[in-house]
């Protein structure tokens, strides 16, 4: 299996606390990685370091085989996108804001068009594209923020607590389009998930992050069934005190 | 009271009259304030967005930099404009701009430009970091980034602009003193209830702050329009 991303021997200081120290982790291409672990873990970090908006203390960084030297270039930056916890919706209409990657990238006005409607149709939120975006329910504006995350197609996509807060059949819905967006655009997906449910329904592959350090790294279904590590245990089954 | 209303009534009697010289005093004001405005906001909007959202050396000293300059006194600049134009020492003499509405522009902008960047910088400032983020991770390179923040900041950017707006129609001392208030050429409403102030007629002073009022009422109500509505919304 490829690997859209290697990392090797990646640490993140922040004054004197150590918030990541990662030896290696692979995330293999085309796939849906989870990464759980407890609030502090340094999952978000390691996203924010991924997507290039928070530098490495140290490490190596290696995107598709070439290393990302610095702040990753606007090329390899738009081959991702990312989703936060918080949906943060541009002060525009909800159109405007699943167009803004597309236009960003100089694509026609008709095609913009085209993709914003089809993606709106497959969300549920065609009717509301005049509707400015600040008026949306929370649910709605995280499928907003989603589609505007995937409506150019990235190689890869970070999704940091994308359900967290929402309503069990926003959760679905939000679900239901991260599992189109693999299997239809063959993007790589990595996914900041507190609910174990979650990690087990849509993730492949799990990573472990306990105090800035991989516990635990493999396949979804084992982990659950057989992890190696008792600390792994102790997490998914909610006994980790922390 | 009774003085007041007087006043009133005279300043609308003045209006309806049509009397050339009082247009030509506010067609003259607003011009000099529009032209101002505008040069401010093309060099202070950049200026405060770059300064809003970069980090460099320096920042915090321009920063208060442009804080202090906010708060400059009129004559001051006046008198600066003034040195600069001056025939017999002002390195800018040779342009023969003094006493012109040329002048008065100058000194305007340097009056309005520090209070456009300065607000600016707040507005940027302003902006939900997370936004920033957003736009980042979705592939905004550095214009895209400043131009997405401004768009967000666009009301706060407009009270900006509508208070140096403000500013400048109410200025006297810089335009009276590189401008020189001369009938017909550099005349302003603001100098020209100065002079009537200085000759006595207060009731006529009275009336032209008036019609100061007035003026810059119906122009702040449609950059209000412009700004809360589909003119700077898309």
């Amino acid at each position: 299996m490829e690997h859209i991303f290697i990392i090797k021997n990646l640490t993140k200081v922040y004054g004197e606390k150590k918030v990541l120290d990662i030896d290696e982790l692979k995330l293999s291409e085309g796939s849906i990685t989870g990464i759980i672990g407890p609030s502090g873990a340094g999952k978000s970090t390691l996203l924010y370091i991924l997507n290039g908006l928070e530098k490495a203390t140290s490490g190596k960084i290696f995107f598709d085989g070439k290393e990302l030297k610095g702040e990753p270039d606007i090329e390899t930056r738009r081959h991702m996108s990312m989703v936060f916890q918080k949906p943060a919706v541009f002060n525009t209409t909800v159109y405007e804001n699943m167009a803004y990657s597309l236009k960003l990238r100089g694509m026609q006005k008709a095609q913009v068009k085209d993709r914003v409607h089809e993606l709106a149709k497959l969300t549920g939120l065609e009717d509301k594209l005049r509707q400015k975006a600040a008026t949306l329910s929370g649910g709605e504006a995280q499928r907003l923020s989603l589609v505007r995350a995937i409506i150019h197609k990235p190689r890869v996509l970070l999704l940091d607590e994308p359900t967290a807060n929402l309503d069990p059949a926003n959760v679905a819905m939000i679900e239901k389009l991260i599992l189109y967006v693999k299997e239809e655009y063959k993007t790589s997906i990595v996914i900041i998930t507190h609910n174990m449910f979650q990690a087990k329904r849509i993730s492949e592959r799990l990573v472990f992050l306990l105090n800035g350090s991989i516990v635990e790294s493999g396949d979804t279904r084992e982990i659950f069934s057989s992890p190696k590590d008792s600390r792994t245990l102790d997490f998914i089954e909610g006994r980790m005190i922390y | 009271m009774g003085y007041f209303i007087d006043a009133f009534n005279k300043a609308l009697a003045l209006m309806i009259s049509f009397d050339p010289e009082l247009y030509g005093i506010i067609f003259l004001s607003i011009k000099i304030s529009v032209i101002a405005t505008l040069i401010s906001t093309a060099l202070g909007l950049p200026l405060g967005a770059v300064i809003g959202l970069h980090r460099f050396w320096g920042r915090t000293a321009l920063i208060n930099l442009t804080n202090t300059f906010m708060g400059m006194p009129p004559v001051v600049v006046g008198l600066v404009v003034y040195i600069l134009l001056s025939n017999q020492i002002g390195i800018l003499g040779p342009l023969r701009l003094l006493f012109t509405p040329a002048a008065m522009i100058i000194a305007q902008v340097l009056l309005a430009t520090p209070i456009v960047a300065g607000l600016t910088i707040v507005a940027v400032q302003g902006v939900d970091p997370l936004l920033k983020k957003t736009a980042i991770s979705l592939g905004a390179n550095s214009s895209q980034l400043i131009w997405l923040i401004i768009k967000e900041a666009r009301y706060a950017i407009g009270a900006a602009v509508i208070t140096a707006f403000g500013r400048l129609t109410a200025e006297v001392g810089a335009v009276m003193m590189v401008g020189g208030n001369i009938r017909f050429q550099t005349r302003v409403m603001t100098t020209s209830i100065a002079l009537h102030k200085g000759m006595g007629e207060f009731q006529l002073a009275l009336a032209l702050g008036m019609i100061l009022l007035i003026i810059s009422l119906l122009i702040n109500s449609a950059l209000d329009v412009l700004r809360s509505g589909r003119g700077i919304t898309r």
